[in-house]
């Protein structure tokens, strides 16, 4: 199988959706970049299509909170080429009050408790989803964990504050 | 309610029966629910509910330095614990970009080696023991023991063994450690050669377990199986050969692989992976002969926690250790994902650091939680009883499950 390089990738993405491919780094050797919540099943399913390297593998979805950014939440997809031995990594940054983005269980069935895990801790309401509810926590939580603005320690105790605990 | 599935408005004549199959149940093996809907035996349709455990490990790592992250991955896998910690040690030594000796990663090859042995003893005698084989079950399990018993040796830990250090581990193996070692290499074949005699050709284990819960390469794709799941059917993905780590391109062991994706070749491929893990700690036993002895960690001071009685007298280790210790190390800002192969597929860290004292996200691609969800939708039309060892050949552990 021949070897694929990150920078074929950019070329092939790029001339695809042009703008819509941004913030390309390669952390780690790890191909990553960023993409708009309207093109992110595209540019999903044009990787699984792939010529180059069939990205056919969805190894994770997941989310980051970043309280301070305009576009607050970012969710993460990693996909892998088993047959190219690649990995490449795929970033949406969306707004955190409105936290939309389409779903990719249309791709994979992967994602479907991992878009419901993300949905959970992060209150990422993915469109179109078979069956968005909660998958960790209890039905009546009332609030998505994960997000930055919760301690991890009861705030009504004075015993433990969480910059007692490295934060 | 909104957050009730429906799978009832199949039953006109309510005729179907609803049976809560857990949260405790015997036949689990772990905290699972499943409201099953049975006609007779064969299951109609499933829901799981999964979460009982959940102990919000990616909310409290991000609460702590990297080097007390270690004891949350032990109770992720926790019949595997030694994996985590390695693919946790290896996570974060990748993002400082230090690199191990040989002889360290020769350690870490052994102690990650009986660690899949001992979650595949788990996984198989248990397969054997719901198909009535409780005489196979006994047997091998009493192998466990003995791994647990050179895990003590190493570290004082059975279970959570929180073992080894960012850099290295924390002492080297002693020898009891290594005659122990010897001694399960020696002993565990004829066992296992006992094990396989007793179910491989076993009628009544083919009947219950062949052609039962098949599934193709394409939908174990398609679900995000990963780990022997995903070797049974076919396809020989395993990270210790794909993304080499921890000097496994050194060793000479074969990936086993299976065709029809049932639990007979779950039990196959499970099998032929104790075998191929004996063949691979028989070889780091090997090669550290010819590395220099006493090496058991890299020479990283400002991240390696320094001994004890370095710290008490030496002004060097303790100004290592209060830095360490205090988070004032400065990694890099940067994101990296590390994956090893554990005992149930694909165990990935994706950890982002903003150079502050604790990880900015910590997120465990747990291969139990993904693997998972397939059981629900493949159940259908299953009897109750396959339904059952279908469970236990999937290998779900709860702590990897809900994290």
């Amino acid at each position: 199988m021949a070897e694929v390089t990150n920078q074929e990738l950019i070329q092939q993405l790029t001339e695809k959706f042009g703008g819509k491919i941004i913030g390309i780094t390669e952390p780690y050797g790890l191909l990553t970049f960023e993409t708009t919540k309207d093109v992110i099943i595209d540019v999903l399913a044009f990787l699984k299509q792939n010529t180059l390297a069939s990205f056919n593998f969805l190894t994770d979805i997941t989310a980051v909170h970043y309280p301070e950014k305009k576009h607050g939440i970012a969710v993460v997809y990693h996909l892998h080429s088993m047959v190219n031995r690649i990995r490449i990594r795929v970033k949406v940054f969306i707004d955190e009050h409105h936290p939309e983005i389409p779903t990719a269980t249309t791709l994979w069935n992967a994602a479907n408790w991992m878009e419901r895990e993300t949905y959970d801790l992060f209150g990422v309401k993915f469109e179109g989803h078979p069956d968005l509810r909660r998958i960790l926590n209890m039905d009546d939580l009332g609030v998505h964990p994960m997000l930055k603005q919760y301690p991890l320690e009861d705030p009504n105790r004075v015993d433990k504050k969480d910059e007692y605990f490295g934060r | 309610m909104m957050n009730q599935p429906v799978y009832t408005d199949n039953d006109p004549q309510n005729e179907l029966v609803t049976l809560n199959l857990g949260p405790t149940h015997p036949a689990t093996h772990g905290v699972f629910q499943n409201v099953i809907q049975l006609d007779g035996e064969r299951i109609v349709s499933g829901v799981s509910t999964i979460g009982y455990i959940h102990r919000a490990f990616e909310k409290i790592a991000e609460h702590r330095p990297f080097y007390q992250i270690t004891p949350l991955t032990d109770r992720l896998n926790y019949c595997s614990s030694p994996i985590n910690n390695m693919g946790w040690h290896m996570t974060v030594e990748k993002l400082l970009g230090i690199e191990m000796p040989k002889r360290v990663d020769y350690l870490r090859v052994i102690i990650m080696e009986l660690a899949r042995i001992s979650d595949h003893i788990i996984c198989n005698t248990i397969i054997a023991q719901d198909t009535g084989a409780t005489t196979t079950f006994l047997y091998l399990f009493q192998f466990r023991e003995h791994i647990y018993e050179i895990y003590e040796e190493i570290c004082g830990a059975r279970l959570t063994t929180n073992v080894g250090r960012i850099g290295g581990f924390e002492r080297d193996f002693n020898e009891i450690a290594f005659a122990k070692i010897n001694k399960f290499l020696k002993e565990f074949p004829v066992a296992l050669r006992e094990f396989e005699s007793l179910l491989n050709r076993n009628r009544i284990f083919i009947d219950r377990t062949a052609k039962v819960a098949a599934v193709s390469a394409e939908q174990a794709l398609d679900y995000g199986w990963t780990g022997p799941l995903l070797r049974s059917a076919g396809v020989d993905y395993d990270v210790r050969v794909s993304d080499p780590y921890s000097s496994y391109g050194d060793f000479d062991f074969e990936v086993p692989v299976g065709t029809s994706g049932d639990i007979y070749d779950r039990y196959l491929v499970r099998n032929e992976e104790m075998w191929q893990s004996v063949r691979l700690i028989e070889q780091a036993l090997e090669k550290i002969k010819h590395e220099p002895a006493g090496i058991f960690h890299a020479d990283v001071p400002e991240f390696y926690l320094p001994a004890k009685e370095e710290v008490y007298n030496n002004m060097e280790a303790l100004i290592y250790h209060f830095k360490i210790v205090m988070g004032e190390i400065d990694a890099p800002k940067a994101e990296v994902y590390h994956s090893v192969e554990g005992g149930n597929g694909e165990l990935g860290f994706y950890l982002i650091n903003d150079g502050g004292r604790t990880p900015y996200r910590l997120h465990f691609r747990r291969p139990s939680f993904i693997n998972y969800q397939m059981f629900a939708p493949m159940s259908k039309g299953m009897l109750l009883s396959d339904a059952i060892i279908n469970m236990s050949s999937m290998n779900i552990i709860a702590g990897e499950l809900d994290a």
